[in-house]
């Protein structure tokens, strides 16, 4: 009996890691490959959150569904930040760039607070509470949707980066950004549609994880730490890393939540990131600098 | 003292000195409302300056001080609480407390060669675990919060650190002015000078010889200590505790926004972008809460849009700047 918990609570987690995996994914790309510390990155995710409730509440859209929609508009916004704010502060001091995003999270956090108030805002999927029976394992339909919809979006991503032009054209201005700008690349267009493709990621991590937690301006801060902290387990650059990451994480918090109690469960995630900075500072998956 | 008022020029110490006089006698004609704005400007100078000696001179990317002042005020409130200690005495332990996770954390960073941004999330990972540690321990009142009685029979014991805005306002303003003074004096030291060649190049520093390790460390306990003193002060202030507000990165970023808009690095930095920041918040809140437009979160857009504002046009702060415009560039 107890066993068949675990694996349900373990089942669980790795669901729900996959989201954060997607959604650190787009941090890896941003902060692997454009080197900025993008800290407004759990307030994009909460934005997507909102805008999938809204499509929901609204028009009745599925999260599934309003998926393409946000992650396309979140890469226009992603591109047109990079090419008009963040360029500027490319190669600027750490402490420049992560201040710019803190400005820019606390305005986007707190403008939805303003607009949307503290309360929490659930989507009430028509499949909320069914689930699959195998053998003695239950698991969320909703879930099950969420982290399918994540792993094709992370392998959408990564097949862009390995088989188009533009892709591995990005790929080598992180490798080598001389010699990319030296071979003649737009390093400054393609740092913008990576900026946009990693928002695009957090646009469809957030929808997903309408499925799962209830939209609110209270956990933008907790998904940025999240995303940071995955990506720096994972290991910078390595896409496979922050999948791995999040699962790693998601298992983590489900286990930590289930034997401990829910609101103890970040901080097995921030002991683990401790470990990880001290003992593997390339993290799991990472190359050694 | 003297080699304290070498770098400014005459009419900078006549203005200085004005201005503290005025600041002594500014109670008499202040209302309770703007005494308490008072007592947070000089609030967060204390705790800007501590952030500043190791952000600003040592180069160190700290994002976790709600640590500090957050220990510092729980170490002082539970002693006060649970033994009747007053936080005179109690600010030694609770010193204490903070330079010790200071320690760990400069230990863990600068032995492991942890920088930057990756330290930035050194220090807030252990800022979060803290939050949440604090929030499941009974003893000091776990997520609920712990409170300090406010007794009008004792609101005479300033030996207590019990009293009224007056005392905060006087104690919060020699605080301040301590933690400038000690800027002042630290920035002119060899120490000094060897956390701006440690910020400057860090591999150049160490081959001038420079106990690279050694200097991060002191100028990290140094500025966990005055955290400390500042979340003591704020502690008895409020008569309030609570882990979700007293280690949240939002706290320590507060303590951020004067250094940076003041300008980092520099003495006198932290005392302007305090000064600016602090009265057009609270400003704005009392503007909008007037015209009936007041929300929640009116504030906390514009310091982030003061932030992102500053950052790009004048990311050296606005007191170099300032510093020209009336002429007191040292020379």
């Amino acid at each position: 009996m107890t066993v068949a918990i675990v694996l349900n609570v373990l089942v669980q987690g790795v669901l729900t890691g996959l989201v954060y995996g997607l959604m650190a994914l787009g941090l890896s790309v941003i902060f692997g490959i454009v080197r900025v510390v993008n800290f407004a990155h759990g307030e994009f995710a909460v934005v997507a959150m909102y805008a999938t409730w809204l499509l929901f509440v609204t028009l009745g859209l599925d999260p599934l569904i309003s998926l393409l929609p946000i992650a396309i508009v979140f890469f226009g916004i992603g591109y047109l930040l990079q090419a008009t704010l963040v360029n500027r502060f490319v190669g600027r001091a750490e402490h420049e760039q992560f201040i710019l995003l803190v400005g820019l999270g606390i305005i986007i956090v707190n403008g939805l607070l303003m607009i949307f108030g503290p309360d929490a805002r659930p989507a009430n999927l028509s499949y909320s509470f069914d689930s699959y029976m195998i053998g003695p394992v239950i698991v969320d339909k909703a879930r099950v949707f969420a982290a399918a919809g994540a792993l094709v979006v992370s392998a959408a991503l990564v097949a862009f980066f390995r088989y188009t032009a533009t892709g591995t054209a990005i790929r080598a201005c992180a490798d080598n950004l001389t010699g990319a700008a030296v071979v003649g690349l737009n390093v400054k267009r393609l740092y913008a549609l990576t900026f946009g493709l990693g928002l695009a990621c957090v646009g469809a991590a957030g929808a997903l994880m309408v499925t799962i937690a209830d939209a609110s301006p209270a956990l933008s801060q907790a998904f940025t730490l999240l995303a940071f902290v995955i990506v720096i387990i994972g290991g910078l650059g390595s896409m496979a890393g922050a999948l791995i990451g999040g699962v790693l994480i998601g298992v983590s918090e489900a286990l930590a939540s289930f034997f401990l109690a829910p609101s103890m469960k970040s901080m097995f995630s921030f002991a683990l990131l401790v470990l990880i900075l001290v003992l593997r500072p390339q993290g799991l998956m990472g190359r050694r600098a | 003292m003297k080699r304290l008022w070498d770098p400014i020029p005459l009419r900078g110490r006549v203005v200085l000195v004005a201005l503290l006089a005025a600041l002594l006698i500014a109670p008499a004609v202040l209302d309770r409302y703007l005494i308490s704005i008072f007592v947070l400007i000089f609030y967060f100078t204390l705790v800007g300056q501590a952030w500043n000696l190791m952000m600003g001179y040592a180069g160190q990317l700290s994002l976790g001080h709600a640590l500090y002042a957050g220990l510092g005020g729980y170490v002082a409130a539970l002693l006060w609480f649970y033994f009747g200690i007053g936080p005179w005495l109690g600010v030694i332990p609770a010193i204490a407390v903070a330079m010790a996770f200071g320690a760990a954390i400069g230990w863990l960073g600068f032995r492991f060669g942890i920088e930057g941004v990756y330290f930035a999330l050194l220090t807030i990972a252990f800022a979060e675990f803290t939050r949440i540690a604090f929030d499941n321990m009974a003893f000091t009142g776990g997520a609920g919060g712990l409170f300090l009685l406010y007794e009008p029979k004792r609101a005479h014991e300033w030996w207590n650190l019990r009293g009224g805005p007056l005392l905060f306002y006087y104690l919060s303003l020699a605080l301040a002015c301590g933690a400038t003074a000690l800027t002042a004096w630290l920035a002119r030291s060899r120490l000094g000078y060897q956390w701006v060649a440690i910020r400057e190049d860090q591999r150049a520093a160490m081959a001038l010889g420079i106990d690279v390790f050694r200097a991060k460390m002191i100028a990290v306990l140094i500025s966990a200590a005055m955290t400390a003193v500042g979340g003591v002060m704020l502690a008895f202030y409020y008569n309030s505790l609570f882990p979700a507000q007293a280690f949240d990165i939002s706290r320590s970023i507060e303590m951020i926004l004067g250094p940076v808009v003041g300008g980092l690095g520099t003495v006198f930095g932290p005392i302007v972008g305090a000064f600016i920041l602090t009265p057009l918040g609270e400003g704005l809140i009392a503007v909008t809460d007037k015209l009936g437009i007041g929300v929640p979160g009116v504030k906390a857009v514009f310091y982030g849009l003061t932030l992102m504002i500053i950052i790009s046009l004048r990311p050296d702060g606005v007191w170099p700047w300032l510093k020209r415009l009336i002429g007191l560039e040292a020379a």
